[in-house]
């Protein structure tokens, strides 16, 4: 982190994070309404937002914040219970908030606050009492009572290299309530060993206060709370002892107490708060998205440098060239699986924003749902994992409105009421599969096969495996709810769905039994930016096919070689698979090689066999998207540019399997 | 107007010198299946995959195999809204000259050869005319009433 940095921007980010924090935690607390953790890691979280809010000058968001954090209190207190009602506007206060971040003039903050605290108000009696936690333990108190606390602190090592100072933070102690401090001098060394910015001295403070200071000490130490030693307890003797210094007195009197804390601060250290926090961090370091893709970008040019090197050494009868060649191969291939490594995030990243998307369905659609995810710690390339985001929202939705039965039904039929929706992520080889999973009443097939008749996307005499007919609800214009509800027709369609998917070279499995539920499975590459790829000939073209989507290689046996038109499909081993004679596709001039390759691909359940005139071999394949002038053409997902400096481009499997069945379904049809 | 002055066919050409790149000598085109005819190629520049355009086919220019001053053109448009970078086929390449703006006309509605809409202005220069191409409109039809190659090579 080289450049300055916007602080305003890393409070966003600060924010962001902060605020899925605070949403994780009001879901959780939906759940176990009594766990007092959750309450307080709501209320951190509501807590930091709220003072580097303001610190950052985003004064609308600190008020906001500050508001619904003084409603909240009452349920951290203890006093009223987290009912449904509560997370739920709660979860809107919360949404508002990330507004307000974006644009401080957004609207409706008011509703949202009286709607909180008429809940926080009249909701008297809290019906499951606050199990008593560490930080929030509020005794009993008898309003008016002045209580003595007692605050022990010690700064963190680094304090006084990142220019804190004890004094004002003692001040604001002070501010809270009367209080009496004490320096604890006990650890300051011997002169020779003593380090001039190590703060030795350890401080007491006795505090009277009506109610928990907690929050207000917290508040004081919140950029130092990591590696600080900090304890609050409520004094039950009455009388302080021990040496005490006033803090209405003046400072010199603290100096004279513990002159090691007033050693001059050093110039230079930059006391941003932020920074600190990332140094307190320690051991992850925050980057822009974007030098990783430049980094990407440059690390896949170098591939393709070391490739055209390794092609003119293996040319070479030089021995020191070939040995450096060999060399930068093995550097080369590190770097790439570091870089890529860098890329990969875990999944549960987006898995926690779907328990939002399922809490608030549920309250919609008056459906009781479990929602269960594994497998969060799954890595997948960044760059994917925000694509994946809006189809798997989509199917999720699929499964809770169109799967997932009403609770009457299901009962009914024998099932819990509460349905239950499993989100999980696995690796699977060099691919991982996400699953969206129901128990709900599995796909209609009979209603599927009427409505793709109905849409022509299919004909009455065309017969259809299981595979098939579930397939069909990728179609584009497809859709059997009966009705259109809110949010199915919101957002995308199965059709998206499935072209995002493939735009990823993943592929979308459908497995449904009638009464038990659905399950739908993307499988994805880990990467999108390198991949194996199987160099092909095609006239005088060559074409790369991902290596991942290739199943096998046959040679096209003369009697299919001979007749164009006609029998195109093959019999490998039992099963028929249509084949493509990519020349005629490709429009490529002269004549096709003598003996013509089938390159056998696979997408999804579908295969097709790609007629070519050479195999060359296989290849690191870097990919390049194609610009927007080239759009149209779907055969092709992108190019990569080989050894020897030239241009190939990368057949679209997914596409071409699409377009070898519809072929073949035609051709039966002609038949038939 | 300081521009890049080059010849396609007989007819001279000129490209805002600011949008300009760089540019090649001709490279290995890669021919991409089935593209609009005036975008068939690929090309390699600096590790980065960049579409070829062949303006000639938008002005019915007759198309003469690759010579010794074939030159690309590298320069970088703005499609449908995208910064791209894109190669023009030359037929050969002048120099950076100076086009008076108030030389430059309105390309005529008649009278030309061309679709009037792919012409920005007609200048003059040593008393020759000089076309400025309208590159932004040009790419963003993608080669307007765009003829498969297939369909061309059928016919």
């Amino acid at each position: 982190m080289s450049s300055p940095t916007d602080p305003a921007e890393t409070f966003r980010q600060e924010a962001s994070e902060l605020l899925e924090q605070l949403e994780q935690s009001l879901l959780d607390l939906e759940q176990r309404p009594g766990d007092g953790d959750l309450v307080n890691s709501a209320f951190r979280a509501l807590h930091t937002i709220k003072g580097s809010g303001a610190m950052f000058g985003f004064s609308e968001v600190a008020g906001f914040v500050h508001e619904f954090e003084t409603a909240f209190d009452k349920v951290r207190k203890g006093l009223r219970a987290a009912t449904p009602e509560l997370i739920a506007v709660a979860l809107d206060a919360k949404d508002h908030v990330h507004k307000l971040i974006g644009d401080p003039a957004a609207a409706g903050g008011d509703g949202i606050l009286q709607h909180l605290r008429r809940i926080v108000d009249t909701d008297k009696f809290p019906e499951a009492p606050l199990e008593p936690s560490s930080a929030s333990a509020a005794p009993p108190e008898a309003a008016g009572d002045v209580r003595h606390w007692r605050i022990k602190f010690k700064l963190p090592k680094d304090a006084l290299v990142n220019g804190t100072s004890v004094f004002p933070l003692l001040e604001e102690i002070a501010a809270i309530g009367p209080a009496s401090i004490r320096a604890v001098t006990d650890d300051v060394p011997v002169l020779a060993e003593l380090d001039p910015e190590v703060p030795y001295v350890g401080w007491e403070v006795e505090l009277e206060s009506e109610t928990d200071p907690t929050a207000a000490i917290d508040d004081v130490f919140l950029f130092l709370r990591d590696g600080m030693e900090l304890s609050i307890e409520e004094m039950v003797a009455d009388a302080p002892t021990g040496a005490e210094i006033v803090l209405d007195e003046p400072v010199a009197a603290l100096a004279t107490a513990a002159p090691v804390v007033a050693v001059p601060r050093k110039e230079g250290k930059s006391a941003v708060a932020a920074e600190k926090a990332e140094k307190s961090g320690g051991s992850s370091l925050r980057v822009a998205a974007e030098r990783l893709d430049e980094l990407m970008d440059r690390v896949g040019e170098l591939v393709i440098a070391q490739a055209r090197l390794s092609q003119i050494a293996a040319g070479s009868s030089d021995g020191s060239l070939k040995s450096i060649a060999e060399e930068l191969e093995r550097l080369s291939s590190g770097l790439r699986d570091t870089t890529m490594g860098i890329r990969m995030v875990p999944i549960g990243s987006i898995f926690s924003r779907f328990r939002r998307l399922v809490h608030d369905l549920s309250r919609e659609l008056g459906k009781e749902i479990e929602f269960i995810t594994t497998g969060e710690e799954t890595e997948l390339d960044k760059t994917m994992i925000e694509k994946l985001a809006d189809p798997l929202v989509h199917l999720i939705r699929n499964s809770v409105d169109h799967g997932l039965e009403d609770a009457g039904v299901r009962v009914a039929n024998g099932k819990a009421g509460r349905g239950t929706v499993r989100l999980s992520a696995v690796y699977a080889g060099a691919e991982v599969a996400i699953s969206v999973a129901d128990d709900g009443a599995g796909l209609n097939h009979a209603r599927i096969r009427a409505k793709a008749e109905e849409n022509g996307i299919i004909s009455p005499e065309d017969k259809l495996t299981e595979q098939e007919l579930n397939q069909l609800i990728f179609a584009p214009g497809f859709s059997t709810a009966k009705e259109i509800t809110s949010l199915s027709g919101r957002g995308v369609g199965m059709d998206v769905v499935k072209r995002t998917i493939d735009g990823l070279r993943g592929t979308i499995e459908v497995t449904t039994r009638p009464g038990e539920g659905t399950t739908m499975t993307l499988r994805l590459p880990l990467t999108l930016a390198i991949i194996d790829g199987m160099l092909v000939r095609i006239g005088d073209g060559r074409y790369t096919i991902p290596l991942s989507a290739v199943e096998e290689c046959v040679e096209l046996p003369d009697s299919a070689a001979t007749s164009s038109r006609g029998r195109n499909f093959l019999d490998i081993r039992g099963s028929l698979v249509p084949f493509i004679r990519l020349r005629e596709v490709f429009g490529t001039p002269g004549e096709a090689d003598t003996h013509q390759k089938v390159v056998i691909v696979s997408s999804g359940e579908g295969r097709v066999g790609l007629v070519v005139d050479q195999i060359i071999g296989n290849n690191q394949t870097v990919i390049k998207q194609l610009s927007k002038l080239h759009s149209s053409i779907k055969s092709f997902s992108g190019a990569t540019i080989l050894g020897d400096g030239t241009v190939a481009l990368i057949l679209d499997t997914a596409h071409l399997v699409g377009v070898g069945q519809a072929d073949h379904r035609s051709s039966q049809r002609h038949a038939a | 107007m300081n521009a890049l002055t080059l010849r396609m066919q007989d007819e001279m050409f000129a490209i805002e010198a600011g949008s300009v790149r760089e540019i090649l000598d001709l490279v290995p085109i890669t021919e991409v299946p089935n593209a609009p005819a005036f975008v068939t190629g690929l090309i390699n520049v600096r590790g980065r995959v960049v579409p070829l355009a062949d303006l000639r086919v938008m002005f019915d220019m007759d198309r003469p195999p690759p010579d010794e001053d074939t030159r690309i053109v590298v320069i970088e448009a703005e499609i449908e809204g995208e910064p791209t970078v894109v190669g023009i086929l030359a037929d050969k390449v002048y120099d950076v000259t100076d086009i008076e703006e108030g030389a430059i006309q309105e390309a005529p509605k008649v009278g030309m050869r061309w679709r009037p809409e792919l012409v920005k202005g007609i200048g003059k220069r040593n008393g020759s005319f000089i076309v400025i191409p309208d590159l932004g409109r040009i790419f963003d039809t993608k080669g307007g009433r765009s003829q498969p190659m297939a369909e061309e090579r059928a016919a």
